[in-house]
């Protein structure tokens, strides 16, 4: 159970996630799909019930965990008055990554040198969204948690963002995401939960398995 | 520890370095304060002397809740503390990173508002080494409990109005203390400058030790 103030925003939640597998999960607006994503990233403490992603114990290891998660909420976590170049290098320098690995992620994403130099403020929310994704595969964290990922992306932008999710599946990353927008992703260990009201109410693995 | 600390503190100076907000917005608020007591005590300017010290340090701390809160809102506008949090980096860092970079801004702001208050208010210093090391650790002491009380106002979304509330009390010790020693290297007031700055580094080292402790817990729960 996981509570936002006095508000419990999460209160039923059994899953068992496989690495690699990509989740897609669904539900109306209040649902508790970000709190999910914010409970599996460490971010959010869990007032009741027992967790555990990628071994770490959620009530006791969040600090530990929060190094291995690539989180894309629905603000980009980016700072406005630099510029890309300079927030990428910032967080390259936090994550341990180097300069090579910058320009793969940037070129990956079209953020070309003209981009590069433009302070984050004047960019556009897909630009913006392009250069948090960019930041996913500098990281390159054990596990995506994406909320709303395609918001203010055009269709390029999507095929980009659809690509490199399945690039990070296929070398076992295991990739959440919650989206309205989406209703398949086209990865073969693909899966979709459905959040109401705080709880899980539909799995398409169990649904299948029954 | 130190190496992320470092990289905290380069990337708040950084940002400064683009938005210049310090420059172009806390600098000229800073000088209009004193220019303000200034008239306010009128033209007297054995009273503006005698005042002086004091009127420093409270345009500091009026100067510093600006800085504390640009600090902060540096981390929480585009929600950055969250992917701070998933760095890797440890909280003890991003704190003392923070701390340093308000630290430095506003070391940068006291030297201004230092050399117009001694021009403006025909002031001579007679114990340079006790201003400088005075400055030195108040200004410690107001940027380690600011870093803190700055999150602290921020995760109860009232920043704007509360971190007063809050900050300036805990550093009412420590203006006094810098009142005090100022008084004395200015030779303005009969007192011990030196013994007062004993105290001011009792509260600084304080200070920044509850900040390291603690840093980590509070953002955990704003």
């Amino acid at each position: 159970m996981v509570f936002l103030g006095q508000f419990p925003a999460l209160t039923g939640a059994t899953m068992n996630i496989r690495q690699g597998e990509v989740v897609l999960i669904k539900g109306p607006n209040g649902a508790g799909k970000s709190t999910l994503l914010r409970l599996c990233a460490g971010l959010l403490p869990m007032r009741s019930g027992i967790g555990t992603v990628l071994d770490f114990d959620l009530r006791t290891q969040r600090m530990e965990l929060r190094a291995h998660i690539g989180l894309l909420g629905h603000r980009t976590g980016l700072y406005p008055d630099l510029t890309v170049s300079e927030n990428l290098k910032f967080w390259a320098s936090a994550y341990g990554a180097n300069d090579i690995e910058v320009d793969k992620a940037m070129a990956f994403f079209g953020l070309n040198d003209r981009l590069g130099s433009v302070q984050v403020q004047n960019l556009s929310e897909g630009q913006r969204r392009r250069t948090s994704f960019a930041l996913l595969l500098i990281k390159r964290p054990s596990i995506w948690l994406l909320d709303e990922p395609y918001a203010g992306l055009d269709s390029n932008g999507r095929e980009l963002v659809n690509s490199s999710i399945l690039q990070a599946s296929e070398l076992g990353t295991t990739v959440l995401i919650a989206s309205h927008e989406i209703d398949k992703i086209g990865s073969t260990q693909e899966r979709t939960l459905f959040v109401k009201g705080g709880r899980i109410v539909s799995d398409s693995d169990q649904d299948s398995e029954g | 520890m130190f190496r992320d600390a470092w990289l905290v503190t380069k990337k708040d100076l950084l940002i400064e370095l683009r938005s210049r907000i310090l420059i172009n917005q806390i600098a000229p608020y800073t000088l209009l304060i004193l220019v303000l007591f200034g008239f306010a005590l009128d033209a007297d300017t054995e009273t503006l002397r005698d005042t002086g010290p004091g009127l420093f340090w409270v345009s500091t701390l009026l100067v510093a809740i600006l800085a504390i809160q640009r600090s902060v809102d540096v981390e929480t506008s585009d929600s950055a503390i969250d992917r701070l949090m998933l760095s890797g980096i440890s909280p003890t860092s991003i704190y003392v990173g923070k701390t340093i970079g308000l630290y430095l801004q506003l070391i940068v702001l006291e030297a201004l508002l230092f050399t117009v208050m001694v021009v403006l208010f025909d002031m001579s210093v007679v114990d340079y080494p006790l201003v400088i090391v005075s400055a030195v650790v108040t200004t410690l002491a107001i940027s380690s409990s600011g870093t803190l009380y700055g999150v602290i106002a921020s995760g109860l979304g009232v920043r704007e109005t509360l971190l007063p509330v809050l900050f300036l009390p805990v550093l009412a010790p420590a203006v006094i203390g810098a009142t005090r020693a100022f008084g004395d290297a200015f030779g303005r007031v009969n007192a011990d400058g030196w013994a007062w700055l004993g105290l001011l580094s009792v509260i600084a080292i304080v200070y920044t030790l509850v900040g390291m402790l603690t840093y980590g817990n509070i953002i955990e729960d704003t």
